[in-house]
């Protein structure tokens, strides 16, 4: 089994010629009943069973994968984390992820890379910049650190900017928060697998659902290319297709699923060392801990399950780049790809028990899940544990698209949806 | 760069078009409407893997239409006039 990593570790391995390193988590043969079963082991489904376990005590849980784990969205996104909302349950919910984020290295015993090199979301108008203000307002009311910055500030730390005065997208100032940063996707995955693993739940990997298993007008578990997994209490966190397991279970959802792509630059020195979103480009952008200038933008256009993107989207995003940063105009682009997301009406997950009895639901985040994961997984966890929402997951239940109690973040969300 | 085929242009570039929604979501008539129905109406969506059935309108010639297109490999299946209750 995986022994505990620390200096001592690392020194004795250096000195048996790195040979002793074991497999970081098991790979089990699926059981045929299991307390809890998580679908989908991207970070969300881990960090589902690692609460489990961890906070309820509840450690025989399948994570089923049918893939290998962290290889979907986990693995496909810019790696950003943040809690710049705007209302009160988004800080609950994305606050509440933030200071998880912030321990997890060390919880985890696992380094997951946390990287809090600060965030600035741009203004280019006076009007953006009265939009600021109330935004910071907010989130400084909301107990979350905040800044609003002047066209000073923004230069300090984004000096390579385009200032120059015939420039497309002047700046008037930013939002910013010191909080925010990166942190490396895959690890998170890793990390959660490997310390679940270590309390005793099973990752099954290459394991896709085929059906559910309904008995009496509950959900009893689920078939599986390996074979029928029961469980009482099921979770789903697959993101980009939870309207396809929504539809083996009977029920339809308020998602729509668009691919959302990303490119890196080959690697270059030093030059950009906090992220920079401008909503007037509809780009962002930060530099890798390796030195590639990671890039995101917009939702594709067309809804769409395939997990590549097209150029239309690609070029906006480039063309918008290269407007707020002329100098990376011979940067050579190195890779492109595309995840597929869950976007709802308004711009928030949805948490909560599903139409299904037994079956409830992690989904809805968008463009906007990796920065989630700890919080997704808490009260994932915590619904499965309890079959109750506790009060941060209670606002984004599904009732909500029937009471009407939208929260809508289409601004906080950064990306337009 | 992929074109679609507007059933009244012929076939235009990708960015010509805009996304509608799914074909065969007709509104609600009448005032005692349950609150399912309505938010059934407003939010739930198909949102199929594969095959789809879909509004689309041509912005160019404003001209709203029903493609079958494939979610997957973005092929287009057919393209019609939109004729009837949004072509359920």
């Amino acid at each position: 089994m995986t022994r505990r990593y620390s200096a001592l570790s690392l020194f004795k391995e250096g000195l048996a010629g790195q040979t002793g390193w074991k497999q970081a988590w098991r790979s089990p043969e699926p059981k045929p009943p299991y307390d809890a079963i998580v679908i989908g082991g991207g970070g969300h489904g881990l960090a589902t069973a690692y609460y489990l376990a961890k906070n309820h005590n509840i450690t025989r849980v399948a994570v089923l994968e049918k893939g290998w784990i962290g290889g979907g969205n986990t693995g496909r996104n810019t790696t950003v984390v943040r809690s710049n909302y705007y209302y009160p349950e988004s800080v609950d919910l994305y606050g509440l992820a933030h200071r998880l984020y912030e321990g997890l290295s060390k919880d985890l015993n696992y380094n997951v890379m946390l990287s809090q090199r600060g965030m600035v979301n741009l203004c280019h108008s006076t009007a953006e910049m009265e939009i600021g203000a109330r935004t910071v307002n907010a989130m400084q009311i909301n107990g979350i650190d905040a800044e609003l910055f002047s066209p000073e500030d923004v230069r300090r730390v984004a000096p390579i900017y385009n200032f120059s005065p015939d420039a497309r997208f002047p700046v008037f100032g930013g939002i910013w928060q010191g909080r925010a940063g990166t942190a490396r996707h895959d690890a998170v995955a890793w990390g959660y697998a490997r310390a679940a693993s270590r309390l005793g739940v099973d990752i099954i990997q290459n394991c896709e659902i085929t059906d559910f298993i309904i008995e009496g007008g509950r959900c009893r578990g689920v078939q599986t290319t390996r074979g029928a997994i029961r469980a009482d209490r099921i979770g789903m966190a697959v993101a980009g297709h939870s309207s396809v397991l929504a539809a083996k279970a009977g029920f339809r959802l308020p998602i729509n699923s668009y691919a959302l792509q990303a490119c890196v630059s080959e690697p270059v020195k030093p030059i950009l060392d906090t992220v920079v979103l401008s909503p007037g480009t509809g780009v962002y952008v930060s530099q890798s801990d390796k030195g590639e200038i990671v890039i995101g933008g917009g939702l594709d256009r067309i809804p769409s399950y395939a997990q590549r993107g097209n150029l239309p989207t690609l070029e906006t995003v480039i063309a918008g780049l290269l407007e707020m940063f002329p100098i990376f105009g011979q940067l050579k682009l190195m890779r492109q790809w595309a995840g597929i997301v869950d976007v709802v009406p308004d711009s928030s997950p949805i948490i909560g028990p599903s139409p299904l009895p037994n079956l409830f639901l992690n989904c809805g985040w968008g463009t906007g899940g990796f920065k989630a994961i700890p919080a997704g997984g808490t009260l994932l966890a915590n619904l499965l544990a309890t079959g109750k929402h506790n009060d941060i997951s209670r606002p984004f239940d599904l009732d909500r698209f029937a009471t009407g109690r939208l929260i809508d973040e289409a601004a906080g969300s950064g990306i337009a949806h | 760069m992929q074109l679609f085929p507007c059933p009244f242009c012929g076939p235009r570039d990708e960015t010509e078009f805009h996304y509608g929604g799914d074909a065969g979501n007709v509104r609600p008539d009448g005032a005692d409407v349950p609150i399912d129905r309505w938010a059934g109406y407003l939010y739930l969506r198909g949102n199929p893997k594969g095959t789809a059935r879909e509004i689309w309108v041509h912005v160019n010639c404003g001209e709203f239409f029903v493609m079958e297109r494939d979610t997957v490999t973005h092929k287009v299946l057919s393209s019609a006039a939109l004729g009837g209750e949004h072509a359920a």
